[in-house]
């Protein structure tokens, strides 16, 4: 069984959310604010959606897709964000413009603008995730299978989802520590290219089990 | 008195694990909260169970309270009215005086902490004095539009503070310090929201006449234009001329001239229609709105006015569906077509009631949509994540 010299520490999060002066009440305004919001705050509204969203469908994959169809009722504008993948963006002022270029060009083709009521405009947050190590941590595929198993979803978040976004490890964490601690490269490879847009962070744990506990029948231990 | 541990059975897995984890961080540092009364529902409720269960693990966490003169009580409802964004008028006596009042107080209470939240408009003031730890403005009312006099007054005060709390980003206003966002929640273990066995739930109901034959609507809230049971009356005739329910509309009367008025309304429309039934109930009737709740087919909290309040949260828990105004607050509780209905009509809510009736599969499978959901983001337990993440990012 090959041990890592480094273990794995699961860690969870909490997302403690903070508002910011920063209110879009139509879709101008939102192209606006969009260019000008901190990457924090793109950050929460795209990558965090999966956080706050994990126990259902996410119907439309990022804040602002949401906020187009429910408060604007603009589909059209709803279908072209939601379709945003933020994990094929490797910065967020990459996914910042994407999402800019997709509103202005949604607004040349609107002949007027409804302007919502205060409560009901899209305004601006970003977090902060304060993190908690969770239980044991791993030196074996084994323990890491089992904690794995076992930790709270957020942990699932942290190290695939804000990993890869915030700590520009486009791998995630958990690929990273199997391909330099553990040496795995085939598994590192195959959970760096698991997709976690639009599912849950239940359906990402399960699609990692699936994963490790392959490599353990195959004898990656 | 509830400990942290019995939280486990009803909380998502993992999460007093977390709260543990956190709580070992801020272990051995003082808490205290400052409110305005003990009593009522809203924030006093929420500190109820969470002061308890903080000292369970481990925080010394005290709650105070401020007081005075009728004056200084009717300056400080003034004032909040104000900020809430009714015109009122206070004058400067008056104001002198509830600063006055706070300046006493605040040398009669222990205020020494790490970490002192103080919640809404009537204790605001003591921030003035404070000598140590991290100050927290805990706002539960939606504060976006204020009357610009109060605003110009208060202002002041908040940015004396560390920082600001408030129940949702649109009830934010401009401050010179950060403003976080923490969600209400109810408490899963309380009266008002714990399991109740078969026959504790038929007495309850039968001590208030309320039979369970037939699928029966309800709206709990306040007996105010702003929650609208006047239109979930209206919504009730559309449904019942289809299907054979019953209406209960419960709640507390306001103690105001709109609040009586609309008690009367209800009261002559169900005059004429025995399946109306119309509860006026004490502040404290926790077990008869959680027994009404669960013996509940479809709730509503059909209201047209902004404000944080958590009968829906409350019914999603109950595994209700839940049909509600397309308010900000409302929105934050009901998903869409998952876990209810957001409406912005009469005739909405009455569309979304039959739509459920008639495909009565969806029922179940809405109300248990809703359980998952409130277990997540309107337990008690996520509010002491807040509280616990709050402190750990404040005071490192």
């Amino acid at each position: 069984m090959r041990a890592a010299e480094h273990s794995f520490v699961f860690m969870g999060c909490v997302e403690l959310r903070q508002a910011l002066d920063f209110h879009a009440l139509d879709e101008r305004e939102l192209l606006d604010r969009v260019r000008e919001a901190p990457p924090d705050s793109i950050f929460f509204h795209t990558y965090g959606y999966f956080l706050r969203h994990r126990p259902f469908t996410t119907a439309y994959g990022n804040d602002f897709a949401r906020w187009a169809a429910v408060e604007l009722r603009d589909q059209v504008l709803a279908e072209r964000l939601a379709v945003v993948d933020p994990f094929s963006f490797p910065t967020l002022d990459e996914l910042r413009e994407e999402l800019a270029t997709i509103v202005q060009d949604h607004v040349r083709g609107v002949e007027a603008v409804v302007r919502l009521p205060f409560a009901r405009g899209f305004h601006f947050q970003q977090s902060h995730l304060v993190e908690v190590p969770l239980g044991p941590s791993a030196r074996t595929l084994r323990e890491f299978r089992d904690g794995l198993a076992m930790v709270d979803a957020s942990a699932i978040y942290l190290h695939m989802v804000a990993g890869r976004a915030r700590r520009g490890r486009a791998a995630g964490d958990f690929a990273e520590w199997l391909r330099t601690s553990l040496g795995m490269e085939a598994l590192a490879e195959q959970i760096a290219r698991i997709d976690a847009y639009l599912t849950t962070l239940e359906r990402v744990r399960g699609r990692l089990l699936n994963l490790v506990d392959a490599a353990l029948e195959e004898g990656g231990e | 008195m509830s400990r942290i541990a019995d939280y486990r059975q009803v909380a998502p897995q993992g999460t007093v694990d977390i709260i543990e984890r956190l709580a070992e961080r801020v272990r051995g540092r003082r808490f205290v909260h400052v409110s305005g009364g003990r009593l009522g529902s809203g924030p006093a409720q929420v500190l109820r169970a969470a002061v308890p269960v903080l000292n369970d693990l481990g925080i010394d966490t005290r709650w105070e309270i401020t007081g005075g003169d009728a004056a200084y009580y009717a300056t400080a409802r003034a004032l909040q009215t104000a900020l809430e964004g009714t015109e009122r008028v206070f004058t400067q006596e008056g104001m002198d005086h509830y600063l006055e009042t706070n300046r006493v107080t605040a040398g009669r209470l222990d205020l020494g902490a790490d970490f002192v939240f103080v919640h809404d408009v009537q204790p605001a003031s003591l921030v003035t004095a404070r000598a140590g730890g991290r100050w927290v403005w805990r706002c539960h009312f939606d504060c976006s539009a204020p009357q610009h006099g109060a605003w110009a007054v208060f202002r002041p005060l908040v940015n004396q503070f560390d920082a600001a709390v408030f129940s949702l980003p649109q009830y934010a206003r401009r401050l010179g310090v950060p403003a976080y966002i923490l969600l209400p929640s109810i408490d899963p273990l309380s009266d008002k929201n714990r399991d109740l066995a078969p026959r504790e739930l038929a007495a309850v109901l039968a001590s208030l006449r309320v039979d369970q034959a037939r699928p029966l609507l309800l709206q709990v809230g306040p007996f105010t234009r702003g929650h609208d049971p006047l239109g979930v009356v209206n919504a009730y005739r559309i449904v019942k001329k289809h299907h054979d329910v019953r209406l209960v509309l419960a709640g507390a009367a306001e103690d105001d001239p709109d609040s009586r008025e609309v008690v009367a309304d209800l009261r002559e429309a169900a005059r004429g229609d025995a399946d109306i039934t119309v509860l006026e109930l004490p502040a404290d009737a926790h077990l008869q709105i959680n027994a009404l709740q669960r013996a509940a087919t479809i709730v509503l909290q059909k209201s047209v006015q902004e404000g944080f309040d958590l009968g829906a949260a409350e019914a999603m828990w109950k595994g209700k569906p839940v049909i509600g105004g397309a308010t900000g607050a409302l929105a934050q509780q009901i998903l869409h077509d998952v876990t209810g209905y957001l409406v912005r009509s009469v005739e909405g809510a009455a569309f979304r009631i039959r739509h459920l009736l008639n495909n009565h599969e969806q029922i179940p499978r809405m109300g248990a949509a809703g359980r998952e959901h409130a277990r997540r983001a309107f337990l008690l337990t996520r509010h002491l994540l807040d509280y616990l993440a709050l402190m750990v990012h404040l005071t490192p």
